[in-house]
């Protein structure tokens, strides 16, 4: 039996995305220009990590870890984490993982997970703030084979399960689920703190540990992709973005009416 | 991999399984491969007619009392099987949220590939299945292709129209169902306090952002909404951070396309417009001249909210008369 302060571990996974408010768009081509985009921790992503840290706050001694899979050095937003108060951040980083997919980025979780060790929750964000798959969560699930308990906007310990409410289209569901099990968070479930001074400085003495594939022993053939990114374009506008103007309010009205009634958006 | 045929269809909604079979008709003529539909449910067995006349050469029926309701496990078990015996080439899952996950695990458990909340399918000249979607918070549109069997794609709702039906003939497939056991328990089932009509029915949406200064300020945009026959909608801080509203208008609340959106005091970040491209005419009501909001806008008006919905009200009152 896992009472209430035998908690021993959680595992958040967070995603280095790209700033999306942050993106330039080279008007001539439509080519989002990623490589200067700033990067910081996927939004949906410190939702978990936030729920987790409150999840140890009540629970007491738990050891509360963070997973990120990424081609790219992510240390600086780590820093961030574990500011926030995670204990220990562990960053698979490898060049290889440059095109990987969703499976594959699972594939690479699910390993790095069972390295990590035995825990009793992970969690997720319900999508990424870039490429908005809404994908690996689910994927890691499968692949650990762990209960999913997905879309949570409300969540709670209770002895071995974890109770949660789902946000769907219609209704909340409240579901229960026994630990292990992997869960992902929707934004509406809290909103993140941001670190003091002192916990940012406190972080610095944290421990990031760094693994490359071959640390975890993936094969190779697992991260192929399955699909292949023919263009990533701007969506064209094509608006007529025509200013009404006007003497007075009274003038602006009536002819913007006028407008919307020729459009034929407004019935008789 | 030449073995995986045909393309399957399947949501636990009915309206987004006759929009994906509409646009699974048109890339299995195009294929000139077969399209199925996959009931699940309680007591199915009268659906079959309406899948056919939308489309659907087959229907996989699964019918059992214990699959009434979405049960994950056992949906998941019964098209993970399906799919075993039968090979599809391409699967299109209702992008819910049960069907995403659903799609994701099915995905994994065969192996596949999976790209989701696809707006728009095609089947490029190398003959590959392409799917469009959103990225990078609406700044883009990604075109991804398929390399590898089977394949599976989510489609939102309202992504696709519903076919008009026709009489055809159609094969019916009755399975033998094994239900799988649930791995979590539905203690409770709240319906959420909308409004009796979904937003992305409204065919107008008046719709405020962080410019509203009140909570009770909205019945401008109530008093507006009533004389176009549309809806109120929201930005997201309003609704996530000032809890005035249950839902929002955006890429991760509801996408909409009516054929007219009113914008007042919504800035115009990224991920809202994301949520209302595809409106037919867009009006930005903002006092920041500055404001994004205006480049995606049809009809912008710079001014305060305040002021010009009334007097919007009252002119179309005026000339509809």
């Amino acid at each position: 039996m896992r009472g209430l302060d035998g908690l021993k571990k959680i595992i958040v996974c967070l995603k280095q995305a790209v700033d999306v408010s942050q993106l330039k768009v080279d008007v001539a081509t439509r080519q989002l220009i990623t490589a200067s985009a700033p990067k910081k921790i996927s939004d949906f992503d410190k939702n978990a990590l936030e729920e987790a840290i409150r999840v140890k706050e009540k629970t007491g001694n738990v050891e509360l870890c963070t997973l990120t899979v990424t081609a790219e050095d992510a240390k600086t937003v780590l820093r961030e984490a574990l500011a926030m108060g995670a204990d220990r951040a562990y960053m698979v980083n490898d060049v290889e993982l440059k095109n990987v997919d969703t499976l594959g980025t699972a594939h690479v979780l699910a390993e790095a997970v069972r390295k990590i060790g035995e825990c009793d929750l992970i969690l997720c964000g319900e999508t990424s703030l870039d490429s908005f798959s809404g994908l690996v969560s689910a994927r890691l699930s499968e692949l650990l084979d762990l209960p999913l308990v997905s879309s949570v906007r409300r969540l709670s310990v209770e002895g071995d399960a974890i109770v949660a409410e789902r946000s769907l289209e219609e209704s909340i569901e409240t579901v229960k689920a026994n630990m292990p099990c992997v869960i992902s968070v929707t934004r509406e479930i809290n909103a993140p703190r941001i670190p003091s001074l002192m916990m940012i400085m406190k972080a610095s003495k944290k421990e990031i540990v760094n693994w490359t594939l071959a640390d975890l022993g993936v094969q190779k053939e697992k991260l192929a992709s399955k699909i292949e990114l023919v263009e990533v374009l701007a969506p064209k506008t094509e608006r007529k973005k025509i200013k009404i103007t006007g003497e007075n309010v009274q003038e602006i009205a009536e002819k913007l009416a006028k407008a919307l009634i020729q459009e034929g958006v407004v019935k008789r | 991999m030449s073995e995986h045929r045909g393309i399957w269809v399947f949501s636990e909604k009915p309206d987004l399984m006759l929009e994906m079979l509409g646009k699974g008709r048109e890339l299995a003529d195009q294929k000139q491969t077969e399209l199925a539909a996959v009931l699940i449910g309680g007591n199915v067995a009268d659906k079959t007619t309406e899948l056919i006349k939308s489309g659907a050469e087959k229907v996989y029926v699964a019918s059992s009392p214990a699959l009434e309701r979405f049960q994950a496990e056992a949906y998941l078990g019964v098209l993970h099987g399906l799919a075993l015996t039968y090979k599809p080439e391409t699967i299109m899952i209702g992008s819910t949220r049960n069907g995403k996950p659903l799609a994701a695990r099915l995905a994994t458990r065969l192996d596949a590939a999976c790209v989701p909340d696809c707006t728009r399918l095609s089947v490029d000249e190398k003959d590959r299945l392409v799917g469009e979607r959103i990225a990078y918070g609406g700044n883009a549109a990604a075109k991804i292709a398929f390399a590898g069997k089977p394949q599976i794609v989510t489609v939102p709702q309202r992504a696709f129209d519903k076919p008009v039906p026709k009489e055809r003939s159609g094969q019916v497939v009755n399975v033998d169902v094994k239900v799988d056991a649930a791995r979590t328990e539905v203690v409770d089932v709240k319906p959420l306090e909308t409004s009796n009509v979904r937003i992305e029915e409204a065919d107008v949406i008046v719709s405020c952002g962080r410019g509203l200064a009140k909570k009770e300020d909205k019945v401008l945009l109530d008093e507006l909404a009533v004389v176009l026959g549309g809806q109120v909608g929201s930005s997201r801080p309003l609704a996530e951070d000032r809890k005035w509203f249950t839902e929002w208008v955006g890429l991760s609340g509801h996408k909409v396309k009516p054929k007219l959106y009113i914008a007042c005091g919504i800035s115009g970040v990224i991920q809202h417009v994301a949520g209302i491209r595809d409106s037919k005419v867009i009006v930005a009501v903002n006092k920041d001249e500055q404001a994004p909001i205006f480049e995606i806008a049809d009809y912008g008006v710079v001014g305060n909210l305040y002021e010009i919905l009334p007097a919007l009200k009252e002119a179309i009152k005026k000339q509809l008369q």
